[in-house]
């Protein structure tokens, strides 16, 4: 009774002690971000100003105790990057840290394999080609230290066939490891064996779907694989295998390096850390940058891209994260701030973190249908809802673009993007659908003026 | 308008079927295909039918084999993957072929790389057909690609379109009459804060002196000049045409360059980066977040 009792008293202490904690530390949470110092970015050669090779790369830090790194061992690694809250940088934000945690502890006999994405094809998206050029080595050492993390033996870094500079520069990176022994037999002089290779496409948007990569590295077409089995289980040639996104893995030995409660001091709850953000379009100063997660989305395009053209005024919408978000207008741009969460909440998505600006100038309703027929271009075919539904969404969305359409086929466009969503093997119908969604949700009443003034000037050449 | 194009295409394909098109009628056809109607068509690169037709310089009798150089990149590339799974040495094989073919692959380069990797030749097939870079009809020797996805358009592509097309004389999916240039579209190419931009395959130097070069932060004047000193068979400037890289320095507006300058809170970078740093890794983590000297 009495051990009960101290044992019921202990946990109240400790709920009491937990809810002190909480209420400290409330009250001790930033509320406002961005503002990244050049002493807190990772990627500091991200412009090419200095050597991106084996030189210059060990002269600002990269390769820099890799081996006790390594040798701090699989487990080790993987709880420090859960710790860190890493979110995956390849668009659908999966903690890094419990990803790689799904891989075999013990292996059955075959082998693991870690894959790289460097498939990087979505509309808005260029960062990690800044990396593979510019920052070969954090991306290489980044291979070495996930795989020892995730147990696996071998990788592939799977580059887009268009970059083949960018892949010059990776190979180059790779033989440079190679031959100082960082990688290969007993990389680093740790006791581990890992190799690295550079496998690349030939122009398929649907290759940076993992399980569709995976597919194409094994000499196929790339069309995604029905899940489960998740690629952790049955991957590559069969085999347990992780694929990841190159931000994700180029960033991960510095996380170690400077310890994960550096990297999550940035960022709001859950959205950790620091992120390159790519802003095109109608920007005095469009500019890949390295900064803050939850970042405001207005701060980032004022501070570093210089602005929207025109001024803030002229700011008619925003697509916050790669083509396959919804748009923003912009009275949500106003105060939105640039995280998963905060951009779930209004219903987009942080994706890439490819801003995409457009001003008053533009015409809405062509840039969504021009996304539409990238779409209805890279669809593989496999599902028919995305097949033949891409192609039906650009169909309309061309009618759209000249109002030559009647009012209730905006409802049936509805309908079809529903269709289209969640019935296929992977997201890129969800991808398609999404914008055409996010067109119809803020932009309807100018959809609806365009037709009635198409049918307007119908009526007038007719009279 | 659109159903005639579609009809113009089909009985085209028809007589291209039966290998009795001229070449000007199949030229017709993949301008109209290209221009007119992409609706019904699965690629916006030059070869508008998935399927393979005879033709003088491409048929069952033709031959192709790699140089002996190429054999051993050919080895080297196979040695990449589990001696059980050659097949995935596939895309970079085709690669080469295309290279070292004058940059298309023709059904003799296929069967060939099925060959070597012992594998049956529609599943190589089936790849050369589905991936847009590879080529399976003869082009230009430089393949000129326009990214035309909505951050380029936002940035004036289609002016860089008008500027070439108005230029070379040639629309999508056509070729010049002197073999220089064949003129594309292609999806998103990934550098959308350089828009907008083209890029250049050179097949004029085969396997060793083949380049992919990007031309970003284009101008319509730049890409005249660009293609100008192609022609004259120069080295015009690859990557960024008005700037270094992605860094901030401007845009362009209404097909011209905008300089713009940072102010000091907008500037990263510009100091000697840190060197190396790392924390004590055995020492439990301090509560605050550890900066580097």
């Amino acid at each position: 009774m009495a051990l009960q009792a101290a044992g019921r008293k202990g946990v109240q202490s400790q709920l009491l002690s937990t809810c002190l904690r909480a209420y400290s530390t409330a009250a001790a949470e930033r509320t406002s971000f961005g503002g990244l110092q050049d002493k807190d970015r990772i990627f500091t050669n991200i412009y090419g100003r200095h050597d991106p090779f084996i030189k210059g790369a060990e002269k600002r830090g990269d390769w820099y105790r890799t081996k006790d790194i390594v040798q701090k061992g699989s487990d080790w690694i993987v709880d420090q990057m859960k710790k860190s809250g890493l979110r995956g940088r390849g668009g659908a934000g999966f903690p890094s840290g419990l990803k790689w945690s799904f891989m075999p502890k013990v292996s059955d006999g075959r082998p693991s394999y870690l894959v790289v994405n460097g498939d990087e094809s979505e509309p808005g998206t260029c960062k990690d080609r800044e990396i593979m050029r510019h920052e070969p080595h954090k991306l290489v050492e980044g291979c070495l230290i996930a795989g020892v993390g995730m147990r696996a033996r071998a990788g592939y870094i799977y580059i887009r066939g268009e970059f083949v500079n960018e892949r010059k520069a990776v190979m180059r990176a790779i033989d440079e490891a190679y031959a100082k022994g960082y990688l290969g037999k007993n990389a680093c002089g740790s006791g581990y064996d890992f190799d690295l290779n550079v496998h690349w496409g030939a122009g398929a948007y649907i290759c940076g779907e993992e399980t569709a990569l995976i597919e194409s590295l094994e000499g196929k077409q790339g069309k995604p694989r029905l899940k489960p089995p998740f690629p952790a289980n049955v991957g590559l040639y069969g085999c347990p295998t992780t694929v990841t996104n190159v931000e994700t893995v180029a960033v991960s030995p510095t996380i170690l390096r400077r310890g994960p409660e550096w990297f999550s001091s940035f960022g709001r709850k859950n959205n950790h850390g620091t992120k390159l953000f790519a802003i095109s379009g109608h920007v005095n100063r469009p500019v890949t940058v390295e900064e803050e997660m939850s970042i405001p989305l207005r701060e980032l395009i004022e501070r570093h891209a210089g602005g929207v053209r025109g001024g803030w005024d002229n700011l008619l919408a925003i697509i916050p994260g790669g083509s396959s978000v919804p748009l923003l207008p912009r009275s949500q741009c106003d105060d939105v701030l640039m995280d998963f969460d905060a951009l779930k909440e209004r219903q987009s998505g942080l994706g890439t973190a490819a801003v995409m600006v457009m001003d008053k100038s533009t015409d809405p309703i062509e840039a969504i249908a021009r996304l539409s027929y990238f779409y209805k271009h890279e669809s593989c075919g496999q599902c028919t809802p995305c097949r033949e539904g891409t192609g039906w969404l650009y169909d309309i969305m061309t009618r759209m673009k000249k109002g030559d359409a009647r009012l209730e086929e905006i409802d049936m466009l509805w309908e079809i993007t529903k269709q289209i969503e969640g019935h296929t093997i992977c997201a890129l119908g969800d991808a398609a659908a999404w914008p055409v969604q996010g067109l119809i949700r803020h932009f309807r009443p100018l959809m609806e003026q365009r037709i009635e003034q198409a049918s307007e000037e119908l009526e007038r050449i007719a009279a | 308008m659109r159903r005639a194009v579609q009809s113009l295409a089909r009985f085209s394909a028809l007589v291209a079927h039966q290998s009795a098109a001229s070449s000007t009628s199949a030229a017709a056809v993949q301008a109209a295909a290209c221009v007119g109607s992409r609706r019904w068509f699965a690629t916006n690169s030059h070869d508008i039918f998935n399927t393979h037709r005879h033709e003088a310089h491409n048929n069952w009798d033709t031959e192709f084999d790699f140089t002996d150089a190429n054999y051993e990149k050919v080895a080297e590339i196979i040695s990449r993957y589990p001696t059980n799974y050659k097949a995935s040495a596939l895309i970079p094989l085709l690669d080469l072929a295309q290279q070292q073919n004058e940059g298309w692959l023709s059904l003799a380069a296929m069967n060939r790389v099925a060959k070597i990797l012992d594998m049956a030749e529609i599943r190589v097939y089936e790849v050369a057909t589905f991936y847009t870079m590879f080529n399976r009809s003869k082009i230009g020797k430089y393949h000129v690609m326009v990214c035309g996805t909505t951050p380029c358009m936002l940035q004036g592509a289609k002016g860089i379109y008008k500027a070439l097309k108005d230029h070379l004389g040639i629309d999508y999916g056509q070729t010049t009459p002197d073999g220089m240039f064949t003129l594309g579209e292609m999806e998103c190419m990934g550098a959308c804060v350089n828009a907008p931009m083209i890029a250049v395959a050179d097949y004029t130097k085969g396997v060793e002196g083949f380049s992919y070069h990007y031309y970003e932060d284009l101008t319509p004047q730049d890409v005249i000049s660009i293609v100008d000193t192609l022609k004259k068979g120069g080295k015009p400037k690859a990557g960024s045409q008005h700037r270094s890289k992605a860094e901030p320095a401007g845009a362009v507006v209404d097909g011209k360059w905008v300089p713009s300058k940072p102010g000091a809170d907008g500037m990263t970078l510009t100091g000697e980066p840190p060197g190396p740093y790392c924390r004590n890794l055995d020492e439990p983590a301090p509560e605050q977040a550890a900066a580097p000297k």
